[in-house]
């Protein structure tokens, strides 16, 4: 009963703290009492903090360890683009097409979801983490061979497997535009993408992640990630479980992906490679598994880092791993723990009471 | 335990002072952020008002893959400021210099961009790199900014952008100025490309070289590709292009993964005639590369460190002395686009009191009329849409220096 009202609490607090600080920020920025710096990265800041959580459903909750998030924020982005792009004459509100975008994005980021998951998800432990590493890669070079244009009759693709046609086999009418050009990439994509936008792409996943975590699906996912066999012994569907955890999770980086893309007028699939995984799985780790506001912070604060080391110049990088490894050791440190809890109070009685 | 408690608190006072000193290095706009590398010229810049100086920023990778190239920039820059500074600067004001690393990325160079504007940036001389560049020039076009990079040479950089110029060729010009010059000087040449498919700079050379190629009757025996993460082994792509009978084997690509064929190609007994284009400068300063894998090496660049003009020979042996290197053409371009905004920002008549959207639109009206001589070429011009045009040359690595190849 006690812990129930307490995960309750820390439910609230999460969604009313990002509601506050999302207040706070958009009124600084709009007097103006923002630095353009901070201004610049409050997207991508948002988009990171979807991963995250959503990252954290898989690693945290669902206890598989996914190598390939990034996979899925590409295949995101890059149905986001192209379905703004397309659309740009025939909705001319950005609102909706920014909405739609984010929505097909996951949709298509959760049809590669399912593809992956089906026969992944079979595997688990080092051998899953393997086979999402390399659905990474495999999504990275697809998109490299992806040729997309759209004009008036509609989206032209080009499968561009031998490396040897070019944007002018599309055969685009005058008035259309390539979207997508290959290893190129998407260039020239008009920026629709907002702060609120971004808010309540992550007020949507916190509501998606945190009731399917309390709802009874999530407490069947959490037993398979306590004790696999123990949880089919009393007749847990292990696939359907687990798929709807890797699913709900690719989903969810699918909108976050087609955000980041659409708020940036050049998009590389290479920019999704396995070191973007990895910088997803840092958020999730340091912010403690299966902890999501710890991914929120942990997300922003690793995002915010690195631009505001500007001021080390060359040594800004160093730094940074530097800062990394020391929060690291001291949140893992029994000491460290101690003195937080002694700190904050509710925590204190949070732990009496489990003890 | 007290002891490792106290150990702990120090070491998050530290970590706290890091962070104060980060907040400083990027809020506050005095000389200390300026770059500092040689004193007395900055130093002396820093001393006058704040509000008459022009701000120059520019970005690129100084840490990472690309690294050669952004430093190149960054000395470069560097040069032409003291050189303007210590001569009275420009209309009599000086010029403070900024340069923010981006690691080759696109949302690391917009971060970058971002950071000079709340440094209070007039103009931007970059980026270095064509993913970061198109990018940021969104974010210039939209928000009046002058920008003019030296070396990112994709059209996507300047396509329906009127305040964005470049001082290199464009993709398309050294794909076909490449085709150009092989069909002029090697015509009989049967060619092997080896470009890479997942990169929107060699990807793009090679559409336009081949498709010159087509027109001016050049035989393309072979063409071969690699991604960013198969370009450690080109055994297969080197076999292929020897047994085609491939005498010449262009690579549009960057120095990195051309060090490897040129080793891998000498290590088979392959030895046809290498053209690249200005990707592969900066191959001779590449750390544990061995020079004479490049000898005969033909690079297409509009740059040689051995001409024997007086500027090329002054920023030549300046470069030699502050950075004990030899310059490549990456720290020529952003030389000239340095003094190429002095001469415009002449031209106009502009101070420094005038607001970065003013300035902008200032030069936007300036640089087509402008003829501009520099390291890099004589008498380039620009059109309206921001592209430039000047001679293509050929240099080719004799005895681990470039030599001009006429």
């Amino acid at each position: 009963m006690k812990r129930q009202t307490k995960t309750k609490i820390i439910d609230f607090a999460t969604y009313i703290g990002i509601v506050i600080v999302f207040i706070i920020m958009n009124t600084l920025k709009s007097n103006g009492m923002l630095t353009r710096s901070m201004t610049g990265q409050l997207v991508p800041i948002c988009c990171y903090i979807v991963m995250a959580v959503s990252l954290n459903l898989t690693v945290g909750i669902l206890g598989e360890l996914s190598l390939g998030h990034a996979g899925f924020m590409s295949v995101g982005a890059f149905t986001g683009v192209v379905t703004a792009m397309s659309l740009q004459a025939a909705i001319p509100s950005e609102g909706v097409r920014l909405a739609l975008a984010i929505v097909m994005g996951a949709i298509f980021a959760a049809v590669a979801g399912t593809l992956v998951g089906i026969p992944v998800l079979r595997l688990h432990g080092d051998y899953l983490a393997i086979v999402t590493l390399a659905f990474g890669e495999i999504i990275k070079e697809l998109i490299n061979c992806l040729i997309i244009g759209h004009d008036e009759n509609g989206l032209h693709i080009i499968f561009n497997a031998t490396g040897s046609r070019s944007v002018a086999d599309l055969g685009l009418t005058e008035t259309g535009r390539v979207l997508i050009k290959g290893a190129q990439g998407a260039t020239g994509t008009q920026t629709i993408a907002n702060f609120t936008a971004g808010f309540i792409l992550i007020m949507i996943t916190l509501v998606v992640v945190l009731n399917l975590v309390r709802s009874r699906s999530g407490r069947a996912i959490m037993a398979l990630r306590d004790n696999r066999i123990a949880a089919e012994s009393v007749g847990i569907n292990v696939t359907k479980y687990k798929l709807m955890a890797f699913v709900t999770s690719a989903a969810l980086a699918g909108g976050a992906g087609a955000l980041y893309g659409l708020n940036f007028s050049n998009l590389v699939s290479s920019k999704f490679d396995f070191n973007t995984s990895i910088l997803v799985l840092v958020f999730v780790v340091l912010g403690g598994l299966g902890n999501i506001w710890g991914s929120i912070i942990a997300a922003a604060v690793l995002t915010i880092l690195p631009e505001a080391l500007r001021g080390f110049a060359d040594y800004r990088m160093l730094i940074y791993a530097i800062v990394l490894i020391i929060v690291m050791l001291t949140t893992n440190d029994p000491q460290m723990k101690a003195l937080i809890s002694k700190l904050i109070p509710i925590r204190k009685k949070g732990e009496a009471g489990n003890g | 335990m007290k002891r490792v408690k106290k150990v702990m608190a120090l070491v998050l006072v530290a970590v706290m002072c890091m962070c104060l000193f980060a907040g400083c290095g990027s809020s506050n706009d005095s000389a200390s952020s300026t770059t500092a590398a040689p004193a007395a010229d900055s130093s002396t810049a820093a001393d006058t008002t704040a509000a008459g100086t022009f701000k120059i920023g520019s970005i690129g990778p100084v840490t990472g893959d690309a690294a050669i190239y952004g430093t190149a920039v960054k000395n470069g820059g560097q040069i032409a400021v003291d050189e303007i500074n210590a001569n009275g600067g420009i209309n009599g004001y000086q010029i403070e210099w900024k340069f923010e690393d981006d690691v080759a990325d696109g949302e690391t160079a917009v971060n970058a961009y971002n950071n000079l504007m709340d440094w209070g940036m007039h103009i931007l001389a970059g980026p270095t790199t064509t993913g970061s560049s198109i990018s940021v020039s969104a974010k210039a076009f939209e928000e009046r900014v002058f920008m003019m990079t030296p070396s990112a040479s994709s059209t996507d950089v300047t396509a329906g952008k009127d305040n964005v110029y470049q001082l290199c060729f464009t993709d398309p010009n050294q794909g076909s100025g490449s085709a150009t010059y092989i069909k002029a000087n090697m015509p009989d040449s049967k060619i092997a490309v080896i470009y890479r498919n997942d990169d929107a700079y060699s990807q793009g050379i090679r559409d336009t070289f081949v498709s010159t190629s087509a027109t001016e009757g050049l035989e393309i025996v072979y063409e071969g590709t690699f991604t960013k993460d198969t370009a450690t082994d080109f055994s297969v792509q080197l076999n292929a292009a020897q047994a085609a009978g491939a005498d010449l084997v262009f690579l549009p690509i960057y120095y990195q993964p051309a060090s490897v064929i040129f080793s891998q190609a000498k290590a088979m007994g392959y030895a046809p005639t290498f053209f690249g284009v200005d990707g592969m400068d900066g191959i001779l300063t590449l750390e544990g590369f061995d020079t004479s894998l490049a000898e005969g090496v033909m690079v297409l660049t509009p740059f040689s460190a051995d001409a024997q003009d007086e500027k090329t020979q002054n920023f030549v042996s300046e470069y030699k002395e502050k950075f004990n290197d030899v310059p490549n053409q990456f720290a020529a371009d952003e030389y000239d686009v340095i003094y190429a905004l002095k001469a415009a920002l002449e031209a106009a008549n502009c101070t420094p009191d005038m607001s970065a959207e003013e300035l902008c639109e200032a030069l936007v009206s300036t640089f087509p009329t402008l003829t501009f001589d520099g390291l890099t070429g004589k008498g380039m011009t620009w059109s309206a849409n921001g592209e430039v045009s000047k001679m293509p040359a050929a240099v080719v690595i004799k005895d681990g220096t470039y030599v001009s190849a006429n």
